[in-house]
């Protein structure tokens, strides 16, 4: 394991060599260094050597835990490589990971029979499945609501597709035995506490039993056929597409099966909770009045260009990017250069497999020079589509699906 | 027109060329909580209060200053223009601290409600096949 940090949240002393040799300089007073402080120097352009395997121009919006965002124009892939894969940790990632002494648990109310499976197990037991799943933070879009939302201020970058390897959830659960009084499965991970405090979890979420046992709801291990990021879950994962990306545990250690809706940290108070009814900008809203946020909503992003691209007048350009519904698929994708005032459809790929996003494509040409803004709507099969402006206020700034716009200015010659 | 009506009509001149020109910036009520208003303008109390009360509000209400949100230097363009336009005396050694209060009190309050303007872009030439 690569961490930088051990297991108190200190840096390593290796990192601090690493550290040390990019600076040119020793770091003075590097023992007393704060948890999760990293120098100016060390900022982005050496982003690898802190976050091993992650593309030098992703976003940090916090470094204890981490949380890193992609700028669009970087999720231009319609699979998502590694290293372009947003990482939103609650905890501090395990610091070692023995591969032979791994297992995965599964316990719980209601579970027939408690079983243990080592990775081998689990990988020669159970038939494998591939599937491309858009994995989405809850809080992706925070940073457009007002008054604003405490947490980490996403704006576009908490979102993938990759494609997982692994085993189906439903497959193993039914080798343990689902007793007939199971309605929720959640999990237990290796992560550890940002106090220290080993008795707390970070987080430990999950899913109905409906949503567990769909053919897509995966045990993982692969992505894009090589190990996982361990920013994204080495070396086991669950996966769930179109739903909260917490609701996907990594580093999984255990699973239960409970008799009730699971309450571990982060599935009660107000945490990847909404109200239950639409509230004003900065309403309190009663702890009973919250729900779990469950499939995600319809959403589009422009990857292609990136924003700002400056075309002459008569250039056609190209625009394209990704769309996804949460459980539900995308029926059309349209965009606009005129703020929203007239709209063209574009084209519109079927997804790989169901809960993977779909790409679009469109060529848009300009009738005069100034600025533009390209904005892109998609919508549901439902008939659900973006909303132009941020939607509705919630306390804790989720879902915030608003139509993704990019800046092009058209010149004269 | 009696000396009353037109004090009213100059008063009303005043208020509604301000508003006339007025940037677009949007108005806010969700003020920031600055502390304790004046009762009777309505201004945030602080030291230099008084000085905006008793330089500001001869010809205009408080509410004119209090419903707006502006930078330093978009303060600075209004009382330039009512100098130009609307018989404002020069402020003198009064200025900066007026400007002072009104960039710490009504400021822009730096998101919009609905959507944003894009900014920050790094324009680049793209080059097409």
């Amino acid at each position: 394991m690569n961490s930088i940090w051990n297991r108190r949240g200190f840096l390593k002393k290796t990192t601090l060599a690493t550290m040390a040799g990019v600076l040119g300089a020793n770091i003075v007073f590097a023992k007393r260094m704060p948890k999760g402080v990293i120098p100016v120097g060390l900022s982005k352009q050496n982003l690898e050597e802190i976050l091993p395997g992650k593309h030098p121009d992703l976003i940090i919006l916090n470094n204890k835990p981490w949380n890193v965002q992609v700028p669009p124009h970087l999720l231009d892939d319609a699979t998502t490589p590694g290293d372009k894969m947003f990482i939103r940790n609650n905890g501090i990632p395990p610091e070692e990971v023995n591969l032979d002494n791994w297992t995965l648990e599964i316990d719980g109310e209601s579970v027939m029979n408690s079983k243990s499976y080592s990775l081998k197990e689990l990988k020669t037991k159970f038939k494998q499945y591939s599937y491309h799943l858009t994995l989405e933070c809850g809080g992706n879009g925070r940073a457009g609501y007002n008054p604003p939302a405490s947490g980490n201020q996403w704006t576009e970058g908490a979102v993938s597709c990759g494609k997982w390897t692994g085993v189906r959830l439903k497959d193993v659960l039914q080798d343990a035995g689902i007793k007939a009084d199971a309605v929720y499965m959640g999990y237990h991970a290796a992560d550890n506490h940002l106090s220290g405090d080993e008795s707390k979890e970070p987080i430990s979420r999950g899913v109905p039993m409906a949503k567990a046992l769909e053919d897509e709801s995966l045990i993982a291990w692969a992505l894009n056929d090589s190990d996982i990021p361990l920013m994204n879950g080495y070396p086991l994962r669950l996966v769930f597409g179109g739903w909260p990306a917490s609701a996907s545990g990594k580093w999984l250690e255990r699973i239960s099966i409970r008799n009730k809706e699971h309450d571990g940290a982060k599935m009660t108070g107000t945490s990847y909770r909404v109200p239950k009814y639409p509230v004003a900008p900065g309403q309190k809203v009663p702890l009973e009045d919250f729900k779990i946020i469950e499939s995600m909503p319809v959403k589009s992003l422009i990857t292609q260009p990136k924003t700002g691209a400056m075309i002459r007048k008569g250039e056609i350009l190209n625009i394209g990017g990704h769309a996804w519904a949460g459980d539900l698929e995308v029926k059309n994708v349209s965009y606009s250069i005129d703020f929203g005032a007239t709209w063209q459809n574009c084209e519109l790929e079927a997804p790989v497999n169901r809960l993977a996003w779909q790409q679009w494509h469109a060529e848009v040409s300009f009738a005069k020079e100034g600025y533009y803004e390209v904005w892109a709507k998609a919508t549901d099969i439902n008939g659900t589509a973006q909303p132009m402006v941020i939607p509705g206020w919630n306390p804790k700034g989720y879902l915030n699906n608003s139509c993704h716009r990019i800046a092009v200015k058209i010149t004269d010659s | 027109m009696s000396s009353a009506m037109r004090k009213i009509g100059a008063f009303l001149f005043v208020v509604l060329a301000f508003l006339a020109c007025r940037t677009n910036q949007p108005i806010k009520n969700n003020t920031l909580d600055h502390g304790e208003k004046d009762a009777e303008s309505g201004l945030f109390l602080d030291n230099d209060m008084l000085l905006v009360k008793g330089q500001c509000t001869g010809c205009h209400s408080a509410k004119l200053i209090s419903m707006n949100r502006f930078t330093r230097e978009g303060w600075k363009e209004k009382i330039t223009w009512m100098q130009q336009t609307q018989n404002l005396w020069d402020l003198g050694e009064a200025e900066p601290a007026i400007l002072d209060y009104l960039a710490k009190y009504y400021a822009p309050e730096g998101k919009a409600s609905r959507r944003a303007n894009l900014e920050n872009i790094e324009w680049y030439p793209l080059n097409l096949p």
